[in-house]
């Protein structure tokens, strides 16, 4: 027997009360300030960093004295929200750092012909005004194209399967799948080594085959999330209506979730995009710009990026940034397009 | 001391305007249908819904008065809640339950424990320290709950629908035992329940909602 | 009066023939999951055998790496006791080192920020997750590996009595240390995504009643929330963990590999069985490729036991709503 407890208005985080948190706040930055102005000075913390972890050091124990004005579970409430606070800012630290060097370094390597020209007339530690990514850019482009030929509709398929169909492998299909999401990425690039590149050599091919392991699963998983979101009531009217299962799902379903797949593909795309060690064993690296997708190695954004890192020369590294912009832009893109659709689709 | 709501509570078409004033001892049952905002009254007073306008008072001191913009948050009020679906915490065992509400407070372990037994035994669950709610029947749940509420010596007790999560077998000894505790307890009582049985059992003042 | 009830109708359906072909198409694309797994397996399981017949549980016991070389008259021998040993380190380091940044992060978002910032911040969260495994690794050993030589410098100056911070050597680059801090960043945000979740879903009105009782907020969180979210708190690190012992190019960046057991995490020596493979692929001949091959067996049977059992806690967790 409930009440009328949804009609209750129940704050979900009940302990804001924002006139006393910032009469605290300032005091306690400052003081802190202070203290880890001192702190900084009489210990080998310096920098940045160091100066990062003195102002936390210091703002915990000044927080918790403040704290201890009023009682002692007020300043172990005040000392753990300093830590979750902490904790979650010092996590984001490394990424803004990571987002930072990637661009400003890499914007060395980029100039008006980095996107039209490739590697074969230039080496490695060259002049930055020479050279360029186009035939990683395209190599990418081919390899994903064809990993996506393989995977998005093995994946809607399966997705199908578990929606439509039903079936009483439904429980398998998805445990099977989910374990696949767990095949390390030089397994599967190991796999397909032995299977189609021992004897035959590097190719683009070969390197989506690997490609199109790993990105079968982000598929799957996402299309029957999007798929179980249309309405059942579509598909028995259209059932009702003597359609055919094939009609029902082909001229129905699928294009009711339309946006989703497109979704759930790019999803795939982007998990899969930024892989390198599938690919140092299967179609691994060409200089040249080159859209021949067998019979010979094909170059790549993440296989540019890595010939760079190991050729080691400040020039080579360079471009490896450069590549490396490139590719999360590239990958960012792909992301947040695919989640703004996915976000409209669901309303 | 004395409680007094007056206001209106709840929102759009929950709104109702209240007025009533309860001193020491004495029981107030709130009856009504479902729906009619009987549980609102003493989320209001326990401080977990804000009122909407008028105040809410406690011996001259303003617990809530938004129009002053006077607040008291619920650990500085001087009352206790036992829920309809009491909410006892499943990882914590009875004692550690019932202490619960002295140790927010800084009552150091000891002490809260030791009055945490005293208080178990007052309704009759002496020996039940080490067991978790979950190997509880619900009417032992329920007295631990009001045990919970008893411990920290509020001056404002606050039931809501004190016997509605409980079995038909345990009722019975619980409406016996309620009067009992409550005859006991020195403070305000507000009890909110659909039936008016409980009312009669508890000799309660009857402030009807419909 | 009775009366018999009268008898079941049988109830059939018959599935038309485009209905049959549809479900039969359907299900054999499905299975395909299935199929390439078992291949996959299967391959390499076969590989194997050879392997283990030649060294038996040497393989997994013994470090020494050797393609062996006529001319020497040294015999192959191989070994992934090392590598495996590295792999199990550095995953594990990761995970420690994640740990509280992760339980962190997911209650700072759930409970203690207000709804649509959580919204903007858990969007970018999501954001660094898809970042390369390459560009984990560049930025590691380019920017990273400084501070965390440093670092290392540092602990073994204080803690080096330690046998596990102890070094032979002072060098501190490209140690296990810093390719387990590379890694933990890199499980960061999955490992939170689940522990968040399943904060989110602690039970409100215990959260309300420790309130009533007057909890502070860190008080709800401990009374509450942390003993609710434990179960999906595991089953996150777990799926970190996995993801962890598989990754391979932010490992080979970063991590000097030496064939030898070591404890030392702070030294310049370390592996695992991931960078194993792609470094020593290329000049492999058919038996060391065979040894690569149950070398990535033992891999693949290890991350299908953590996510198994990351799974299997993950939806417990869900399952519980107490």
């Amino acid at each position: 027997m409930t009440t009328s407890t949804a009609s209750l208005v129940t704050p979900r985080r009940p302990w804001v009360n924002r006139r006393d948190v910032f009469k605290e706040l300032i005091p306690t930055l400052v003081i802190s300030g202070a203290l880890a102005a001192v702190i900084v000075n009489f210990t080998g913390l310096a920098g940045p960093l160091g100066s990062y972890v003195a102002f936390v050091f210091a703002y915990l124990s000044v927080s918790f004295l403040f704290g201890m004005r009023h009682d002692k579970v007020k300043a172990i409430d005040k000392v753990m929200t300093t830590l979750v606070c902490a904790g979650f800012f010092t996590a984001f630290i490394p990424w803004v750092s990571i987002l930072f060097t990637v661009f400003k370094r890499g914007a060395s390597a980029i100039y008006w012909g980095y996107f039209s020209s490739d590697m074969s007339v230039t080496s490695g530690d060259d002049e930055l005004n020479m050279g360029g990514l186009s035939h990683a850019i395209v190599g990418s482009g081919i390899i994903l194209l064809i990993a996506s030929l393989i995977a998005i509709p093995f994946g809607i398929i399966t997705a199908v399967y578990i929606t439509e169909i039903k079936g009483r492998l439904s429980g398998l299909v998805r445990v099977m799948v989910q374990s696949m999401s767990g095949v390390p990425s030089i397994v599967a690039g190991l796999f397909v080594f032995t299977v189609m590149v021992t004897g035959k050599g590097f190719s683009a091919i070969s390197g989506a085959v690997a490609l199109s392991i790993l990105m079968l699963p982000t598929v799957a998983r996402t299309a029957e999330e999007v798929l179980k979101l249309i309405p059942e009531d579509l598909r028995t009217s259209a059932y009702a209506l003597g359609a055919t299962q094939t009609a029902t799902t082909f001229r129905i379903v699928l294009p009711a979730a339309r946006a989703g797949l497109v979704t759930a593909s790019m999803l795939g795309v982007a998990r899969v995009g930024g892989e390198t060690a599938p690919l140092i064993m299967t179609s691994f690296y060409l200089a040249n710009f080159s859209t021949d997708f067998s019979g010979h190695p094909l170059a790549s954004l993440p296989m540019y990026i890595y010939q760079n890192f190991t050729n080691g020369t400040d020039l080579a590294l360079s471009r490896a940034w450069g590549g490396a912009a490139v590719l999360l832009s590239l990958i960012f893109i792909i992301f947040t397009i695919a989640r703004l659709a996915s976000g409209r689709a669901k309303g | 001391m004395s409680i007094s709501l007056q206001g209106t509570i709840g929102r759009g078409e929950f709104q109702r305007t209240l007025n009533f004033t309860i001193a020491d001892g004495e029981v107030l049952a709130i009856t009504g249908p479902n729906g009619s905002g009987k549980s609102t009254v003493i989320h209001t007073i326990a401080g977990l819904i804000p009122l909407r306008s008028g105040h809410v008072e406690s011996d001259g001191a303003m617990w809530d008065a938004p129009d002053s913009k006077e607040w008291v948050s619920p650990e500085n009020r001087t009352c206790a809640v036992v829920f309809q679906d009491l909410r006892l915490f499943p990882h914590m065992s009875v004692l550690s339950n019932v202490a619960y509400g002295l140790r927010t407070h800084g009552v150091n372990k000891d002490e809260a424990h030791s009055r945490s037994t005293s208080v178990l035994a007052r309704v009759g669950l002496s020996s039940f320290e080490k067991r978790r709610p979950s190997e509880l029947s619900g009417g032992e749940r329920q007295r631990v709950a009001l045990a919970r509420a008893l411990v920290v010596e509020p001056r404002v007790l606050l039931l809501d629908e004190p016997l509605s999560a409980v079995d038909v077998a345990s009722r019975a000894a619980l409406r016996e035992l309620l009067p009992e505790v409550l005859g006991s307890f020195a403070g305000a009582t507000i009890l909110v329940t659909h039936d008016l049985g409980d009312v009669e059992a508890m000799a309660a003042a009857n402030l009807g909602l419909n | 009066m009775q009366t018999t009830a009268p008898e079941r109708r049988q109830i059939t359906s018959v599935s038309r023939p485009s209905d049959k072909a549809f479900q039969g198409v359907v299900t054999t694309g499905a299975l395909s999951a299935f199929v390439v797994l078992a291949l996959i397996a299967g391959f390499l399981f076969l590989r194997s055998t050879e392997v283990f017949r030649i060294f038996g549980f040497d393989f997994i016991t013994t470090s020494k790496w050797d393609s062996g070389s006529v001319d020497d008259g040294r015999a192959p021998q191989f070994g992934v006791a090392a590598m495996l040993l590295g792999s199990v380190i550095v995953a594990t380091m990761a995970m420690i080192f994640a740990l509280p940044f992760v339980m962190g992060t997911s209650l700072f978002l759930e409970y203690y920020i207000s709804r649509r910032i959580r919204f903007v911040l858990v969007s970018i969260l999501d954001l660094m997750a898809a970042i390369p495994s390459i560009i984990y690794g560049l930025w590691g050993y380019l920017v990273l590996m400084p501070y965390a030589s440093h670092w290392a410098a540092s602990i073994n100056k204080y803690l080096g009595w330690i046998p596990i911070f102890a070094v032979d050597r002072a060098n501190f680059d490209a140690s296990p240390f810093v390719a387990s801090l590379v890694l933990c960043l890199m499980i960061l945000p999955i490992a939170s995504s689940v522990t968040r979740e399943v904060y989110s879903r602690a039970p409100q009105d215990q959260i309300t009643a420790a309130y009533a009782l007057g909890a502070s907020r860190w008080g709800a969180i401990r009374a509450v929330v942390l003993p609710f979210g434990l179960s999906g708190l595991v089953g996150g690190m777990l799926l970190g963990l996995g993801r962890a012992l598989g990754e391979t190019i932010a490992v080979l960046l970063t991590l000097n590999l030496v064939f030898a057991v070591k404890f030392q995490v702070l030294a310049s020596a370390g592996g695992n069985v991931a960078s194993l493979i792609a470094s020593k692929f290329g000049e492999a001949g058919p038996l060391e490729l065979k040894a690569l091959m149950a070398a990535g067996l033992v891999l693949f049977m290890l991350t299908l036991l953590v996510n198994f059992g990351a799974a299997l806690v993950v939806s417990r967790a869900a399952r519980s709503t107490k």
